[in-house]
């Protein structure tokens, strides 16, 4: 208990340090790059060179262009929707490149257009002009290589944890044999420690279980991307610390490429390589993404000791609600 | 003495189950009985003080002839001259009939209409004109239209219980989560298995609940059916020929046993209900 205590008192002491300095305080201040250090890690604060300070960026603006040989390519993609007033820009001009086994989140404020955009990458939209592309394939429908966690889960209510996950392994591997496809589904779900709960009905599970069956349902048909919305959202503080824990620990197990929605920056800094900020919409666009290098496997407690966490919360928060403020609330 | 042992401790458990019971669902017991017997004397007072030419409860008993029925459901003396088990019965089997079409035309139409837009669009309106149509409206176009009576008679349950469940299919149909739409298209899941292991399971809550306002309407035609459609057996008739007689505490008898039937139709209805749905997701 104690991390979790110690934590959110950091994190109290670090909203309301925010909140009094609301300039870009990082770069106006002349000594606070001498706390950045140049790897991520730990101990090396006292010797970095102060002409590589200046030069150490904590975020790059949004891309102007892509690589085409990245695995996942969002190519100046802009998403439009006819209204009665005329067309209504969503999503205009995303670049984006997603290398193979990187782990990139996105956050923005709501109606930003984030889960336009996971929509495309995932099939169930189009974009109006630009493509998205897998291994260079251009994506047009929903399909089993980019499995989606879903913000609420989307388990079927009626069948049991196993019968869930089963489902999923026999649409996507409908000719092997059962005796594989049920070991399968028994691995997968061991894997987010639900072996005990694997008979009972989704409707006699927590939260947290159920996020953890529609994970072990995702990885169980092994896609190439993994895309989830905001999957610990609806959680409390305590399980979704665990289950950040346990994605970050199948991850690097899976190696698979994971692109994720969420809201919470401190979520986005301990589990991304990368951060992408959108700004708001109408006509939003990458505002700047932001390299997060602190060393893997990732310790909670070590990444909040490093002042460099400070440092880049701040400049997601000032980013989020300083120079892209959302007028109304949410 | 080990019997005798035995035998003292489970009596004593079953009367401190059966107080338990009592202390549970006394309530439950005591206060419909209250109700009815308080609804059964005002009713008696009222007709032994002349304020209606109704005869009293106790007539069923009083009239010879009414206490025959009542004593002798399962009598039989061929024709149109039998018991009201049997009058029942007859009328049942034509419900079930008729019941068992709307069910398959309800619920199969049903998902064609709620999956298929266009479709809606196309019957909708149609649909909603001929709900509004009372069963005994149906009576004079099924007699012209159906080559006999019996046809006649289960069409007019037919036509007047399709509507709750088609109404209702199409709408638990429509209704089915786009969360559960998306998973099935992600997972790319084929036609059959979404419509068996999703489509569904989703809508059944919807379907049951059409199914079950749909049997007490059922019930409630076969009577209005069966009182135009003279010559039958069955227990709308026999309310109408008893009515023509002037035998009023017959017509009585047979009302307790068509409330009686329903309640049970109901009851049965909800315990497949029970049975078939999870806890959850019964409407």
């Amino acid at each position: 208990m104690d991390p979790y205590l110690n934590h959110s008192g950091k994190m109290e002491n670090m909203a309301s340090l925010n909140s009094a300095n609301s300039a870009l305080h990082f770069e106006t201040e002349p000594n606070y790059g001498n706390r950045i250090s140049t790897n991520g890690t730990l101990g090396m604060t006292q010797t970095v060179q102060p002409d590589i300070q200046k030069t150490r960026k904590i975020s790059e603006p949004g891309p102007t262009s892509v690589d085409p040989n990245g695995f996942l390519v969002v190519d100046n993609v802009t998403k439009v929707y006819p209204t009665a007033k005329g067309p209504f820009v969503v999503l205009d001009g995303i670049n984006l490149t997603i290398n193979e086994g990187e782990f990139i989140c996105l956050i923005g404020h709501s109606g930003c257009g984030k889960t336009t955009l996971l929509n495309m990458v995932s099939g169930f939209n189009t974009p109006s002009t630009g493509q998205v592309r897998l291994q260079g394939q251009p994506i047009t429908k929903p399909g089993p290589d980019r499995m989606v966690v879903f913000q609420n889960y989307a388990l079927l209510p009626w069948m049991t944890v196993t019968d869930n996950v089963y489902l999923a392994v026999d649409s996507v591997y409908p000719d092997k044999p059962e005796v594989e496809k049920r070991e399968i589904v028994r691995e997968h779900l061991a894997m987010v420690g639900l072996t005990e709960a694997a008979d009972k009905k989704i409707t006699q599970i927590s939260g947290g279980m159920k996020q953890r069956v529609s994970i072990a349902r995702a990885l169980s048909i092994r896609p190439k991307l993994l895309i989830l919305d905001e999957p610990f959202g609806a959680l409390d503080a305590i399980t979704k610390e665990e289950l950040q824990e346990e994605l970050l620990k199948i991850w690097s197990d899976h190696r698979c490429t994971v692109l994720m929605i969420t809201h919470d920056i401190d979520e986005a800094l301990f589990l991304a390589d990368r951060l992408v900020m959108m700004t708001n919409g109408p006509s939003a666009k990458i505002g700047e993404v932001m390299t997060i290098h602190f060393p893997r496997p990732r310790d909670r407690a070590r990444i909040m000791e490093d002042p460099e966490y400070y440092d880049l919360r701040n400049y997601a928060l000032d980013f989020l609600y300083n120079r892209f403020a959302h007028d109304d609330d949410e | 003495m080990v019997a005798n042992a035995g035998t003292r401790t489970s009596g004593t458990n079953f009367s401190e189950s059966l107080r338990s019971f009592w202390k549970k669902n006394g309530e439950n017991i005591v206060l419909p009985i209250i109700g009815i017997l308080g609804f059964l004397v005002i009713w008696q007072f009222a007709s032994m003080a002349q304020l209606t030419k109704l005869p009293p409860p106790t007539s069923l008993w009083t009239d010879k002839q009414t206490q025959e029925l009542l004593l002798y459901p399962f009598m039989d003396r061929g024709g149109l001259d039998k018991g009201l088990f049997w009058q029942t019965w007859e009328s049942l089997k034509r419900v079930a009939l008729g019941y068992t079409a709307a069910a398959i035309v309800g619920i199969g139409l049903g998902i064609l209409v709620g999956t298929q837009p266009k479709v809606n669009k196309a019957l909708d309106p149609l649909f909603q004109f001929l709900r509004m149509i009372a069963p005994l409206a149906w009576v004079p176009i099924t007699l012209i239209a159906l080559p006999n009576v019996q046809t006649a008679a289960i069409f007019v349950i037919f036509i007047t219980s399709v509507w709750p469940i088609l109404i209702n299919t199409t709408v638990g149909v429509q209704q089915i989560p786009q969360d559960y739409k998306n998973v099935a298209r992600v997972l790319q899941i084929s036609p059959t298995k979404y419509f068996f292991k999703i489509l569904i399971p989703s809508a059944l809550p919807y379907i049951f609940t059409g199914l079950r306002i749909a049997i007490g309407l059922a019930w409630l035609a076969i009577i209005a059916a069966e009182i135009v459609m003279s010559g039958v057996v069955g227990i709308g008739f026999f309310i109408w020929s008893a009515y023509q007689n002037n035998y009023v505490s017959e017509v009585l008898l047979a009302v307790v046993y068509i409330g009686a039937v329903g309640l049970l139709l109901d009851r049965f209805m909800a315990f497949l209900q029970h049975k078939i749905l999870p806890t959850d997701s019964r409407s």
